[in-house]
């Protein structure tokens, strides 16, 4: 499926394959020191897919904590920041006539994935199994009645609601993701079908599967599958509902060689700051407590991240480009490399070790890289800010890296990854992609058909021309004069 | 009356207003355009998609001389934006049919000042 062997060096640089290489190697050179310190893990160690996964968790009667609760308030403006940031990340990217779309959709996904979270998302997603498990019962927790303030969630020391809103936050960014892949050419009444229905329909089950309790078919979480803070439920997820949806939708006008370049790449770069800053609060925060284990997550965060940074940056360094002239490293890849990073560690943040990390971020930015650049093309669908290059494969290269890497105490009883000996997590980890991918393809798939049955999925063709900006939001971002 | 077009790199602009200002030519109009010659654009790469022929920013001066200062007016552009590397830019000069000064409604070679 993923193929080292299309990405063919160049003329390397001197030094830089050194750095390649070191990055490469050093975490499998360096897997000794990735043991969990005995003792340290406390309560933790029993924890399998950590934050959401405590319902199934059983500890003894909690109270609700001061710390964690502080902890976990931060942590969930922290994610909520990241929608914004991707928001940027993607406006940067179009071109000058779309940008407002593009800020537009992800703010409506703060607001929109909001209410409806509160009215029955939340209640979908962790309330108890339903239809077998395949979806939590909606008068559970429907208008969030039963979930308290001042009573801890089953299994945490913080309060139902601060767990409902932290999770909110989850529930926002995943549909903003994909707005990547279609973005510049979606009608703006189709996309708020769509995100609606899909977040309802996509998001709450599978998340429910991975992190809601769920038991027996759909009980991937129950099964040991290690998804940390949201490798399949998010990136995969997104990942590949923006593959299908930009297939479905076509290739805008033009692409791929008469569409412009990024406008606006500084923003691209203020947005990928504020990325990897707010998911600080995604994967630190996903431990549901100020733990050992919250700390390992924000540390290998931000190892990961640098990693893959740093290797896409040399890789295209290293790798010829235009008319035999050397390679040059770009601001945009490096940042894209970091985002990519960031996607991979994701699963893997509270099982891995620092040194893990560095092998997940180089892999994420290696995979990507060459998905993004080179399959892309030749396939020819116009993944327009490559949602499935980056956060599909990084999403499916990430979940995977967790059954690799993750550390002796967690993963199946504990016996950790492929690297600990247990290559049953890889297996594992497969099949929670595996029902990832083909529930959210088909499930994507079918409702974009009925959105478009029903709203009609692309703007007119003079509309897509003179902008989105303009013709679905009657404003533009730049005025030309004062 | 002449009317002058120039359209020169951009980090020559300072430069050829220097040079300007020294032979007293003070009428002068800047905007940024876009544009190239043979030698065409600098190739730009977004995620490994090459960008080739994309057109490069550069400068337009509009200058209303008459006509005893355009010799002038040729020689402070070019003294001021010539680097002798490929991309310097072109100068177009023009006959200008008059001229008026929106403030007093002066025309012709008097407006022009």
């Amino acid at each position: 499926m993923l193929r080292r062997s299309g990405w063919v060096p160049g003329m390397p640089g001197a030094g830089l394959w050194l750095w390649v290489l070191v990055l490469g190697l050093m975490p499998t050179l360096a897997m000794a020191q990735d043991t969990a310190p005995s003792g340290a893990e406390g309560a933790n160690a029993e924890v399998i897919t950590a934050a959401a996964d405590v319902v199934a968790v059983v500890e003894e009667a909690g109270t609700i904590n001061t710390g964690d609760t502080a902890w976990m308030l931060v942590a969930s403006a922290l994610v909520l920041l990241m929608t914004p940031g991707l928001a940027f990340f993607y406006g940067g990217l179009v071109r000058r006539k779309n940008i407002l779309s593009v800020l537009m959709q992800c703010f409506v996904c703060m607001g929109l994935v909001t209410v409806l979270w509160a009215l029955v998302g939340f209640s979908l997603a962790f309330g108890s199994d339903t239809l077998g498990g395949f979806i939590g019962n909606p008068a559970d927790f429907l208008f969030l009645n039963g979930v308290e303030f001042d009573k801890p969630w089953p299994g945490l020391t913080i309060s139902g609601q601060l767990f409902m809103i932290f999770q909110c936050m989850f529930a926002v960014i995943t549909p903003a993701l994909i707005i990547g892949a279609f973005a510049e050419r979606m009608k703006f009444s189709a996309f708020c079908a769509f995100t609606a229905a899909w977040v309802l329909i996509v998001y709450c089950p599978v998340a429910h599967w991975v992190w809601g309790g769920a038991e027996g078919f759909f009980g991937l979480g129950a099964d040991g599958a290690l998804d940390f803070a949201g490798g399949t439920v998010i990136h995969v997820n997104a990942g590949i509902a923006a593959l299908v949806a930009c297939i479905m939708l076509g290739k805008r006008q033009g692409y791929p060689d008469g569409i412009s370049p990024p406008h606006q790449l500084p923003f691209a770069v203020l947005g990928a700051g504020l990325l990897w800053f707010g998911w600080f609060g995604f994967n630190a925060g996903s431990a549901g407590a100020a733990t050992d284990q919250a700390v390992r997550a924000f540390v290998v965060t931000h190892i990961a991240t640098a990693a893959a940074a740093m290797t896409w940056a040399a890789i295209e360094w290293v790798l010829p480009t235009v008319n035999g002239h050397g390679g040059r490293p770009t601001m945009l890849g490096t940042i894209t490399g970091a985002v990519a990073g960031l996607v991979a560690i994701t699963p893997a943040s509270g099982f891995v070790g620092p040194m893990g990390a560095l092998g997940v971020g180089f892999g994420a930015s290696v995979l990507s890289y060459v998905f993004v650049a080179k399959v892309k093309p030749l396939a020819g669908y116009d993944d327009s800010l490559d949602v499935f290059g980056v956060h599909g494969v990084s999403g499916l290269w990430g979940a995977i890296a967790a059954g690799i890497w993750a550390v002796p105490g967690y993963g199946i009883d504990g016996a950790g990854g492929l690297l600990a000996g247990n290559p049953v997590q890889v297996v594992i980890q497969l099949k929670a992609i595996l029902y990832t991918v083909v529930y959210s393809a088909v499930v994507s798939m079918v409702l974009l058909k009925v959105v478009d049955v029903i709203f009609g999925l692309r703007a007119e063709q003079h509309e897509e021309r003179v902008g989105l900006d303009l013709t679905e939001h009657a404003e533009v971002a730049y005025t030309v004069l004062d | 009356m002449k009317y002058i077009i120039a359209v020169i790199q951009p980090d020559r602009l300072n430069e050829v207003l220097q040079e300007l200002y020294k032979r007293d030519v003070h009428l002068v109009t800047v905007t940024q355009v876009m544009g190239h010659g043979r030698q065409k654009g600098q190739a730009q790469v977004y995620r490994g998609h090459k960008e080739v022929g994309l057109l490069l920013r550069k400068v337009k001066l509009e200058i209303a001389v008459n006509d005893e200062y355009l010799q002038l007016t040729l020689e402070a552009i070019a003294m001021g934006a010539r680097t002798e590397q490929i991309g310097d830019g072109k100068v177009f000069v023009l006959e200008l049919q008059d001229v008026m000064r929106i403030r007093t409604g002066e025309t012709g070679g008097m407006a022009i000042g």
